[in-house]
């Protein structure tokens, strides 16, 4: 009886250690396959609007008739391509430089001090974020009409810094926590001024956080669809919102010419994503993430 | 400003100033005056916007048009982004493919998923091809300018979103918790359901708010994919047509009131969910 017992203990510890192992590599195996066809279905659809860019015509079979070139230029003219990226980059530059020089100070003070209303502040900078655009752009596109800033530049500038300066002040205040405070004391006591240590002192130390924050914000603003839609006139649209009019307005136009102009804006979305990879961490761009160290 | 800047006169909060001022004159005084414009009608009492609100079947029931897009698509991203993020939550170097690979959609925006999804997801497009000739549907399929183009074009760019921030959650959770557990005996159900998902309840449950939010507030893709005369006239097109078609600022600023209080509604619905199952530190996992 008992040498039976013995021999079948492990036997079974066994069995259900490879039960386990099993269930555990099918259960993995049925989440990367989930995440393959998401992204298999993605780039396919995002390989379908570019061989369709260059296609003579594409109709219901698996590959285009012939190819082109004809449609950029196409649509370059049409949408007077030229323009519209010009009106983007002085936006999005804008945007980027204004964002960062409001946030930066902003975060510096909000990460290290203690004042009246800190709590306040800190709340009011996180409600962009979690309030969806089209509900603050409409009441915002409403006062823009009013004092005449609607339809400029202008508009659409103040109206992302809205989103992308609060999202500048969260990347930024980690990076500030983790300065040490006796070398602005050090700087202090040598006699510099507020603006001279910002400069000399803060700048250099925060330039990695100045530059994720940064990329992080021109990525997003280039995206940025909802704020630039409500504010934007016909001569200070950006590529996404030249890019929704163009697919609205889908049936006067040829949609190899659209998606030739989709192209032109995934180009740009996505070298800048490049440039941005190299410095931040993916998560970064839906979140405020701090690197946790991950103990062996 | 003086030269030595003494202890006694720190000038170093006004630095938030600038910032605070900005969001003042653009966030804080558009949306009060939106508030009190909603309650000055351009005909009729105070309550005017909200009694047209509610008594117009163009208006009240795109609150629920957006709610069943809006549900389904963060209950799908959520759910599927949970079991995923916790299977990558060891860096590895195919998690940071991953992760790459899933910035792509986020960063491409909503606007170009729906023109992709267009040339894609047509009727002629690659997917109903491939179906056709593996003769695994031999109907006519149409996934674009209905209510299921909007759903998955949420599902396209909303579930990378859902990912990453639980990715990040999941990631902030110290690995040591989940080995100490299995020293003791615990299965990987066991570590999930017992160390690692109570500590993620609250990521989970501001995920699950953020990613609704953006849901709820469908644009473009309900315009460009969807029927947006019927099936999916969400709450956001009703709005942009009053401010934009009809010039009724008054009547818009209304409805975009009405969408921050169901989503205020949602959110708070969440948390009070979130309250009921977990009660503990808000931040967990080091400390």
């Amino acid at each position: 009886m008992s040498t039976l017992a013995t021999t079948a203990a492990p036997y079974d510890a066994e069995r259900e250690a490879r039960a386990r192992r099993l269930r555990g590599k099918v259960w993995s195996g049925f989440l990367y396959g989930l995440m393959t066809i998401f992204l298999v279905n993605v780039f396919l659809m995002i390989a379908s609007v570019g061989l369709n860019s260059i296609a003579k015509v594409w109709r219901g079979t698996w590959l285009p008739d012939g190819w082109t070139t004809s449609w950029y230029f196409d649509a370059w003219k049409e949408f007077q391509l030229g323009d519209v990226l010009w009106v983007t980059f002085e936006v999005v530059g804008a945007v980027v430089l204004l964002s960062v020089l409001l946030g930066v100070p902003a975060a510096y003070a909000l990460a290290r001090r203690e004042f009246f209303g800190k709590r306040w502040l800190i709340f009011l900078f996180l409600l962009p974020l979690m309030v969806p655009s089209i509900t603050y752009g409409i009441p915002l596109a409403t006062v823009m009409y009013q004092v005449h800033l609607a339809g400029t530049i202008w508009g659409v500038i103040f109206a992302n810094v809205i989103p992308a300066m609060p999202f500048v002040i969260l990347v930024m205040t980690p990076f500030i926590e983790q300065i040490d405070p006796n070398l602005e004391s050090a700087a202090r006591v040598f006699g510099a001024r507020t603006p001279q240590m910002f400069l000399h002192v803060l700048t250099p130390l925060l330039a990695p956080g100045i530059l994720a924050a940064a990329l992080l914000v021109l990525v997003r603003t280039i995206a940025m669809f909802e704020l630039t839609f409500l504010t934007a006139g016909s001569d200070s649209q950006t590529l996404v919102v030249a890019l929704y009019y163009a697919v609205f307005a889908a049936g006067v136009r040829a949609p190899q010419s659209v998606d030739a102009m989709a192209m032109v804006y995934m180009a740009v979305t996505l070298v800048w994503l490049l440039v941005a990879l190299q410095f931040v961490n993916p998560t970064q761009l839906v979140s405020r993430v701090k690197e946790h160290p991950q103990p062996a | 400003m003086t030269p030595t800047g003494h202890a006694g006169a720190d000038r170093t909060p006004w630095l938030v100033a600038p910032a605070a001022l900005f969001m003042l004159l653009f966030f804080v005084y558009p949306f009060l005056y939106g508030l009190w414009l909603s309650f000055a009608p351009k005909e009729g009492g105070m309550l005017a916007n909200y009694a047209k609100f509610f008594s117009d079947t163009r208006l009240w029931p795109t609150i629920f048009t957006t709610l069943k897009l809006a549900l389904p698509a963060t209950l799908i991203n959520v759910g599927i982004a949970l079991p995923i993020a916790y299977r990558m939550r060891i860096k590895t170097k195919r998690q940071k493919w991953i992760t790459t690979a899933l910035v792509v959609p986020i960063t491409l925006g909503t606007v170009l998923v729906a023109e992709g999804m267009l040339t894609y997801f047509g009727p002629r497009g690659w997917l109903a091809q491939v179906l056709q000739f593996l003769h695994l549907y031999d109907g006519p399929i149409r996934l674009t300018h209905n209510f299921w183009g909007v759903l998955i074009s949420l599902v396209i760019s909303g579930f990378p979103f859902a990912f990453l921030l639980l990715l990040s959650y999941v990631t902030g959770i110290d690995p040591v918790l989940g080995r100490a557990a299995a020293t003791l005996g615990a299965g990987p159900w066991a570590q999930f359901r017992n160390v690692y998902l109570p500590l993620l309840i609250p990521g989970i449950a501001m995920c699950f708010c953020l990613a609704f939010v953006q849901a709820y507030s469908v644009f473009p893709s309900a315009v460009l994919l969807g029927a947006p005369a019927g099936p999916t006239r969400v709450i956001s097109i009703a709005a942009y047509e009053a401010a934009f078609e009809q010039y009724d600022y008054s009547l818009a600023s209304a409805i975009a009131m009405m969408m921050g209080l169901v989503q205020l509604v949602i959110v708070a619905a969440v948390l009070g969910i979130r309250r009921l199952v977990y009660r503990g530190p808000v931040t967990g996992g080091k400390g």
